[in-house]
């Protein structure tokens, strides 16, 4: 039997009063790459975290592959987990966020290694070497000592890949990765999320760039105001949109 | 207009001539110094004139061994109660920010109860413990089972009181520079750590904290500064450290003032060692921060020197 890497039935989110998500339904088959697009304030960044726990949903069920996130069903309850097991799923998703969010106070090469070292137990030389390895996949093998100080926005970011990589994850998040980046730099970090898709990673990436979108997402997903306003093929949801409000959107970002 | 050159001058070939104005004259500061010259000339004049400071007593008794038995005592208390107050301060500090409502609340309480009462008071309250605990004994409350048992007089000698009056103290100032500098450290990092799959702890020890200390380590080289004198609060519960055994040498010769000269000119120079102390760790901690380390003295000195030699050979 096989089931989706990530399903979401009717995921609610409220931050306080303010509800953020209201009722997203969606399914991300493995090997798939999935764009979530729509203005700022939809919902995207938070659906995303939704799905490694960092936030906790409200309502609705959210699985990825296969198990629901965050809990336990036995017969009809839900059992909190414990957080050693909600760390134990968080390892297996990678996932990279707008302002990289390296490790400040540890090398480009550090930074790769702290995750695979510290939780899957793995010797120091072979994260370093595996380490280097991702490094100069996408193109910093010059760069391992560097301090995150030291490098360039797209550098950050690629390093932040490189990461997230380092645990071998089933399914890789991009909450918005080239939204901090200067024009120029944004070129790098996309080619390295599209060999990352040709290599058949499933991916989850909030972007707001719709040339990737086009050529390298399976499924394009239009978020407003906490719901999905419209789901399909890239060709069909960018080129002949259904929806008023998508279209209104992507006549201003094209 | 006919000058041949002036065409040149508008529109010189290579790099601009660099610019040489006449600097603005500042007479004020030349009034200044001769005002703060003439101030510093006769106040030296005055203490190296004055008969009855007795310099050379001070020298006599700067480096006399009850006077450095009592600098290694203020040494020992002040590490020793630092070490205490960084140690509690750390585990206030995690604790403090706890999400559990009880361990979060104790920190708390703790903080507050050692800011809100005077240092010498706690002193004297561990140095007077006997009083009200006269036997103090380590074990298992209430079923009976005890692991170490003694008299109060034994147990907390007059070291343990100051240790704990001080240590105790700093543990609550500690807690709320640690707190800061965990604070100060951005959510994202905890995103990215938790995001990878680490633990709390493992995310406070080698992610948070390291990140942190950039902050903490200014405040607590102030606290340790600090300390270092606070220290002489102890002479008041008889531990003879560098102000007591001062005291204790001039109750026998009358001479307070070269005494008290002899311990402040330790206590600067224990001081002076601390400065150096704190800029290195600072330095240390700012690796990774900074996108490169300004030289150290020492490091500007030898490439000083090498720079020199340089424009003698060229």
């Amino acid at each position: 039997m096989t089931w989706p890497m990530v399903k979401a039935e009717g995921v609610h989110k409220r931050f306080g009063r303010l509800e953020v998500l209201k009722g997203i339904t969606l399914e991300l088959q493995a090997g798939e790459v999935m764009c979530l697009l729509g203005p700022s304030g939809s919902g995207k960044s938070t659906f995303l975290r939704c799905i490694n726990h960092l936030e906790k949903i409200n309502a609705g069920r959210l699985s990825v592959d296969g198990e629901l996130v965050g809990y336990r069903q036995v017969g009809e309850k839900l059992h909190e987990l414990r957080e050693g097991e909600v760390a134990r799923k968080r390892a297996e998703i990678g996932m990279v966020f707008q302002h990289f969010n390296l490790f400040g106070h540890m090398t480009a090469l550090e930074n790769v290694t702290c995750a695979p070292i510290r939780v899957k137990k793995e010797p120091r030389e072979r994260a370093r070497a595996r380490a280097s390895e991702l490094l100069g996949r996408v193109g910093l093998a010059d760069k391992l000592e560097a301090y995150p100080a030291q490098l360039s926005g797209g550098q950050q970011q690629r390093v932040a890949i490189a990461r997230a990589l380092a645990m071998e994850p089933k399914l890789m998040l991009f909450d918005e990765p080239t939204s901090a980046l200067d024009p120029e730099l944004v070129g790098d970090v996309l080619e390295a999320m599209r060999q990352l898709a040709r290599a058949g990673m499933t991916m989850l990436v909030v972007t707001h760039e719709m040339g990737f979108a086009r050529e390298a997402a399976d499924t394009v997903v239009f978020m407003d105001e906490g719901v999905v306003v419209e789901a399909g093929r890239p060709a069909d949801v960018l080129a002949s949109p259904r929806q008023e409000r998508t279209r209104a959107f992507l006549s201003k970002v094209l | 207009m006919a000058d041949p050159g002036a065409a040149d001058r508008l529109a010189p070939a290579g790099r601009p001539d660099e610019i040489r104005a006449i600097p603005v004259r500042r007479p004020g500061r030349w009034v200044a110094a001769a005002l703060i010259l003439l101030l510093a000339a006769s106040l030296i004049h005055s203490v190296a004139t004055n008969k009855q400071l007795e310099w050379h007593v001070v020298g006599q008794f700067l480096f006399d061994h009850r006077i450095l038995s009592g600098v290694f005592m203020t040494l020992e208390l002040t590490v020793s109660a630092m070490a205490m107050g960084v140690i509690l301060g750390v585990v206030l500090a995690v604790m403090r920010l706890s999400p559990n409502p009880l361990v979060s609340g104790t920190s708390w309480l703790y903080i507050w109860f050692f800011r809100a009462t005077p240092v010498l008071v706690q002193l004297l309250f561990w140095y007077n413990i006997a009083a009200i605990y006269p036997s103090i004994s380590l074990g298992i409350p209430f079923v009976g089972v005890e692991f170490v048992h003694g008299s109060a007089n034994t147990v907390v000698t007059t070291y343990v009181a100051a240790l704990l009056g001080l240590g105790l103290n700093e543990g609550a100032y500690m807690a709320e520079i640690v707190r800061a500098g965990i604070i100060s450290v951005g959510e994202g990092q905890t995103d990215a750590a938790l995001s990878l799959g680490l633990s709390r702890l493992q995310i406070m020890r080698t992610i948070v904290l390291p990140q942190a200390m950039r902050v903490i380590i200014p405040p607590t080289g102030n606290e340790t500064i600090s300390m270092l004198k606070t220290s002489s609060l102890a002479s008041v519960i008889t531990l003879t450290e560098l102000l007591l055994a001062s005291e204790n040498i001039y109750a026998v010769n009358f001479k307070p003032i070269q005494l008290l000269i002899v311990a402040s000119i330790w206590y600067a120079a224990m001081t002076s060692v601390l400065y150096v102390g704190q800029y290195y760790l600072e330095r240390y901690y700012a690796r990774g921060a900074t996108r490169e380390l300004a030289l150290t003295p020492l490091q500007r000195i030898r490439s000083g020197l090498f720079s020199l030699e340089r424009h003698e050979w060229s």
